[in-house]
């Protein structure tokens, strides 16, 4: 195709293809003069990131996903017309128009409407309470809806139905409901085994699913009440996201007389042609091949081809890899390459653990040499690997099943991804390989995700490949044998670890004296409580004298946490979950002296909420004069030591894990750390107190007690390794003492113990070379240094209470001696609790 | 006027009282500076602007909020991480130790 100057070219639709389209286009011309472009959008906002929407629910704003500011368009000499779709081409005289009237010549057109969700034609569809999920609007109008509904159902059991459901639930609906045509979930992508386990799955989150349904009317006067189904059933819900497929929006193709589908969709050819040479359609409004792709990447490929055609080169739109990875459910799910391919054309290699919820399936070719596809459910961190692995057909070894199982020797993660060759494509969605990334990080410096993302785009899209671009990035710094560095902000030139050994050498004890010496500017919400750890670890004085107070994390700041309403926790420490009824009476009397909401923890003690920061020091006061301590549920430091009842009453118990865990837990109480850390006893290995899943957990045997490290319950659980066997508890305690200070003066800021060691050159070997075989020779001073805080510790509480100068900043404001008017509480399950906010 | 200077923390805010408003009130004592905004945050409309941390991004004085970490600039009040928010600012005026706010 010839290039002529002032090309005038009209895209019609501002979505992600759309605008990916306008991207290229810029990036690809040759001179600025080359193009003219107009943009129409019918949605009021200029193009977002619609694969991410349900973020919006968890509380990213639409600026956070919209794709480029408006700035954008005008910087780049972009017409764009909003909330103005085009309504009508004259493709004689080359022309469209819009609703608000606008005439726009083009020599090519560009056709990028997307599509819309399907709506089957069940009676009662257009009551309220029903809705789709498509746009930022949609979204919006769900999120009040569903202030006031109990039940949500959404119909369809595919990709985006399960996404809606999952946000339904996280919206705070009681029930949500999954009503799917199909006997089983997501049927096109996933097979019959891979379905049931998914949904075991999600009925676990919470999802009622119904399968094999179909939707006779939707009942209700005004607003839906339930759904009636052809089996005679009937589902009680007051809010409906249809979620039934998406329907090309092939209307405007229509009028102008371009040849579409009879099922929808805009006929293209190879270069994304429609019946029209100069009119061209991409994204999810195209039918290439006879389909529609309704995924991200396949639309980005249309928009590169077009843009390469009318730049003078040369490409073809080839049936394009389905592969996906689900996000947001809850539970992993992937399928990738022929998923669905039988024996014989293939061997099938399955693994399922109903347990943990997993199921993989991988397809491997006849000869065993290559990946053909395969599904992962429950568990799909391979999925990155297994695609590459698929797409680049690279030689598979002998044992193929190591590919799902995971080599059982413990080879590190990294490694995988560089012995890739350097044409494995990476990111899908912007087309980037292996060996870009390696450019960018080698050649240009870009030593960060964010750096990589922002010059060749890499992990730009659907997000998917991010952890393997992190591991090219890490790989290629440590093959150029550059020391990664992380350092704290942009006030602070060090990391954690080495500001606190500057601190310790300097014996600095301010925020202000450690800014002076070793930062610059005036610090910020990041190095402030990184600061206040590395002194409270140090010297373990009280967190709010000297400069201390305003450095600290507000749960800090005020030694509670602080909740919806500016309302504040306060949670005494109860150690080992053993408390005398006298004790239990005054939390009693004071939570209701103070209109408190009281709650068992899952920590084995009890947290009062609800509190105003006016009332936290006599509620204190009261506490401290009954025994009770602080539990500094608000600290990165020691929560709670968890105990099962053990030997004293339970007839399998071989060891005290009461006295035990009640010594620990007064041994590390107060104790500052990186992040928060827990710990649990278990009086035999029925394991009650699940110790395996804390930073260090013990368990009785017949002999002493087994020490594990390293657990984490939490959003990515993982099970505690076992540090030594059969000690008595003296070595126990000493073990511990080391472990603790190793990790304190090592880890990056906010890591728990568990992630810090995943990220140790050396794993559990080396940890236990440091800590039980003292390697480095620092033992000794480390138990030196735990002791000298244990021996300094007082409870902050206490202190507050004691000094009226610290007790004065407990106070909304500062002119009135009143309690924050704003704050307003509503009756639930005969408790308070404070008013939801808006 | 609304309060002594010793009611504000040293490098932290204050919440005062003033015709019936919140005001968040900072001692930026590091840079010689005093700064005051709204005590609600527009975010999840929480009165806690003056619990949070100050700091400075590039030089710009700054506060953040308590409950999600929303950043604001003490000087023009937008918001730094999220263009969808902005807070107000009011003048401040320290005389005798006494500060006084311009509503
Ligand atoms: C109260 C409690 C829930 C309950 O009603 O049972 C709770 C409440 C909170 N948890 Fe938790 N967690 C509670 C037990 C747990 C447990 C279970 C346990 O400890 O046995 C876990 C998983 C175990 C673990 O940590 O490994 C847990 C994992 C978390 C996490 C995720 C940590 C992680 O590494 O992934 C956070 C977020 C964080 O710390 O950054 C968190 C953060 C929070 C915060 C502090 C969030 C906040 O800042 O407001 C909540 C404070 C409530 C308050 O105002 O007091 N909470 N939280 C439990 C208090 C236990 C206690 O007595 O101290
Ligand atoms: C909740 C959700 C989750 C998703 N998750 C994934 C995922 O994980 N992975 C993945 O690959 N894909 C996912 N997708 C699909 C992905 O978002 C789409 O493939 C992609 O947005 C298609 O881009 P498009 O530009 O073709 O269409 P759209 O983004 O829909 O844009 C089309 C635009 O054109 C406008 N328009 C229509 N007609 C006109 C007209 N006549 N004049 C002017 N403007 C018009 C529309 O209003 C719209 O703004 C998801 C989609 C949703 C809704
Ligand atoms: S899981 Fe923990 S952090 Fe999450 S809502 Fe419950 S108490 Fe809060
Ligand atoms: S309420 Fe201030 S950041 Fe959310």
């Amino acid at each position: 195709m010839d290039t002529i100057l002032n090309t005038h070219i009209v895209v019609v639709g501002n979505g992600m293809v759309g605008y990916k389209f306008c991207e290229k286009l810029l990036a690809k011309r040759k001179s600025e003069g080359e193009f003219v472009i107009t943009v129409f959008g019918e949605e009021p906002r200029s193009a977002y990131d619609r694969v991410h929407l349900s973020e919006y629910f968890a509380g990213k704003s639409a600026d956070d996903l919209s794709l480029a500011p408006l700035e954008w368009y005008a910087e780049n000499g972009i017409r764009l017309f909003l909330s103005d779709p085009v309504v009508d081409i004259d493709r004689d005289e080359k022309l469209v128009r819009s609703h608000h009237g606008h005439v726009v010549h083009y020599d090519y057109l560009v056709l990028a409407t997307g599509s819309g969700a399907f709506v089957p034609s069940v009676p009662g569809v257009e009551k309220d309470g029903v809705f789709v999920y498509r746009t930022i609007e949609d979204l919006e109008l769900i999120l009040s809806y569903a202030r006031k509904a109990k039940r949500g159902a959404v119909l369809g059991g595919g990709l985006l139905g399960l996404e809606a459901a999952k946000a339904l639930l996280d919206l705070g609906l009681e029930e949500a409901h999954v009503v799917e045509f199909a006997p089983r979930l997501m049927p096109r992508q996933i097979d019959e085994p891979g379905s049931r386990m998914l949904q075991s799955q999600l009925e676990a989150l919470g999802l009622k699913i119904h399968l094999s349904k179909s939707t006779q009317e939707i009942i209700g006067e005004d607003c839906i009440k339930g759904l009636q189904f052809a089996d005679n059933t009937f589902l009680d819900v007051d809010m409906l996201v249809i979620s039934a497929g998406i329907r090309p929006r092939d209307e405007l193709a229509k009028i102008a007389g371009l040849e579409t589908h009879p099922r929808g969709g805009i006929v293209v050819d190879n270069q994304l042609r429609t019946s029209d040479p100069s009119i061209f359609a991409i994204g999810e409004c195209a039918l290439a091949h006879h389909m529609i792709y309704g995924l991200i990447a396949p639309g980005y490929e249309m928009a590169d081809v077009v843009v390469t055609m009318l730049t003078g080169g040369e490409k073809e739109f080839h049936p394009f890899d389905m592969s996906t990875k689900l996000k947001l459910i809850g539970t992993d799910v992937a399928s990738f390459g022929d998923a669905f391919i039988e024996e014989p054309a293939c061997k099938t290699i399955r693994y399922e653990n109903k347990a943990k919820g997993v199921y993989k399936r991988i397809n491997v070719s006849p000869d065993g040499k290559t990946l053909l596809g395969g599904i992962l459910v429950g568990d799909a961190d391979q999925y990155n690997m297994l695609l590459q692995t698929c797409k680049s057909k690279t030689i598979l070894p002998p044992d193929s099943e190591d590919l799902i199982l995971g080599s059982r020797g413990g080879e590190d993660s990294g490694a995988g991804v560089m012995s890739f060759p350097d044409d494995a494509l990476i990111c899908s969605c912007e087309a980037v390989t292996k060996g870009m990334i390696c450019h960018e990080v080698s050649d240009k410096g870009c030593h960060t995700m964010d750096a990589v993302k922002k010059s060749c785009k890499a992990g730009s899209g659907c997000g998917g490949c991010v952890p393997m671009v992190k591991d090219i990035i890490a790989g290629v710094m440590k093959q150029n044998g550059v020391y990664v560095r992380n350092v704290v902000c942009e006030h602070f030139d060090h990391s954690r670890q080495e500001l606190l050994d500057l601190v310790k050498m300097n014996g600095l004890k301010t925020y202000g004296s450690v800014l002076d010496h070793f930062g610059k500017g005036d610090g910020c919400e990041v190095c402030k409580p990184l600061v206040a750890s590395v002194l409270a670890s140090l010297w373990n004085e009280n967190i709010l004298a000297k400069d201390r107070a305003t450095i600290q994390d507000s749960n800090d700041r005020y030694l509670a946490n602080i909740q919806k309403g500016g309302t504040y926790s306060v949670v005494p420490r109860i150690p080992g979950g053993e408390i005398t009824p006298e004790k239990l009476i005054v939390i009693g009397q004071v939570a209701q002296k103070y209109g408190l909401y009281t709650k068992i923890t899952g920590g084995q003690r009890i947290d009062m909420f609800g509190a105003h920061l006016n009332d936290l020091p006599q509620i204190w006061e009261e506490l401290i004069h009954a025994g009770f301590e602080s539990g500094h549920a608000y600290g990165k430091s020691l929560r709670t030591v968890k105990s099962c009842v053990g030997s004293t009453w339970c007839r399998f118990g071989v060891q005290d894990s009461v006295t035990f865990a009640i010594e620990v837990e007064d041994r590390y109480k107060g104790l500052r750390s990186p992040h928060k850390l827990k710990s649990a006893v278990s009086g035999c290995v029925r394991e009650c107190a699940e110790a395996q899943s804390k930073d260090f957990g013990i368990i009785a045997t017949e002999k002493g007690w087994n020490l594990y490290v390293c657990g984490n319950g939490g959003s990515k659980p993982q099970h505690a390794q076992l540090l030594a066997t059969d000690v008595d508890k003296e070595t126990c305690i000493r073990l511990i003492d080391r472990f603790l200070m190793f990790y304190i003066r090592t880890a990056d800021p906010l890591t728990r113990t568990a992630t810090w060691l995943n990220k140790m050159e050396g794993g559990m070997s080396y940890l236990k070379a440091v800590v039980v075989d003292d390697v480095l020779g620092i033992a000794e001073e480390l138990e030196r240094d735990i002791q000298d805080l244990i021996d300094v510790y007082q409870c902050e509480w206490k202190e507050v209470v004691e000094s009226p100068e610290l007790r004065k900043r407990f106070s909304h404001f500062v002119n009135v001696p009143m309690k924050d008017p704003s704050v307003a509480f509503e009756t639930m399950r005969d408790q308070k609790r404070v008013k939801e906010w808006a | 006027m609304a309060c002594h200077v010793d009611d504000i923390p040293t490098d932290g805010g204050g919440c005062a009282l003033i015709e019936g408003k919140q005001i968040a009130i900072f001692n930026f004592a590091r840079r010689g500076e005093w700064y005051a905004t709204d005590n609600q945050c527009p975010h999840r409309q929480q009165m806690a602007v003056s619990r949070g941390m100050i700091g400075s991004q590039d030089g710009e004085a700054k506060v953040a909020c308590p409950f999600h970490k929303k950043t604001f600039s003490l000087q023009s009040g937008q918001c730094l991480n999220d263009d969808a928010y902005k807070i107000n600012t009011f003048p401040v005026m320290v005389k005798e130790n006494m500060v006084y706010i311009g509503l």
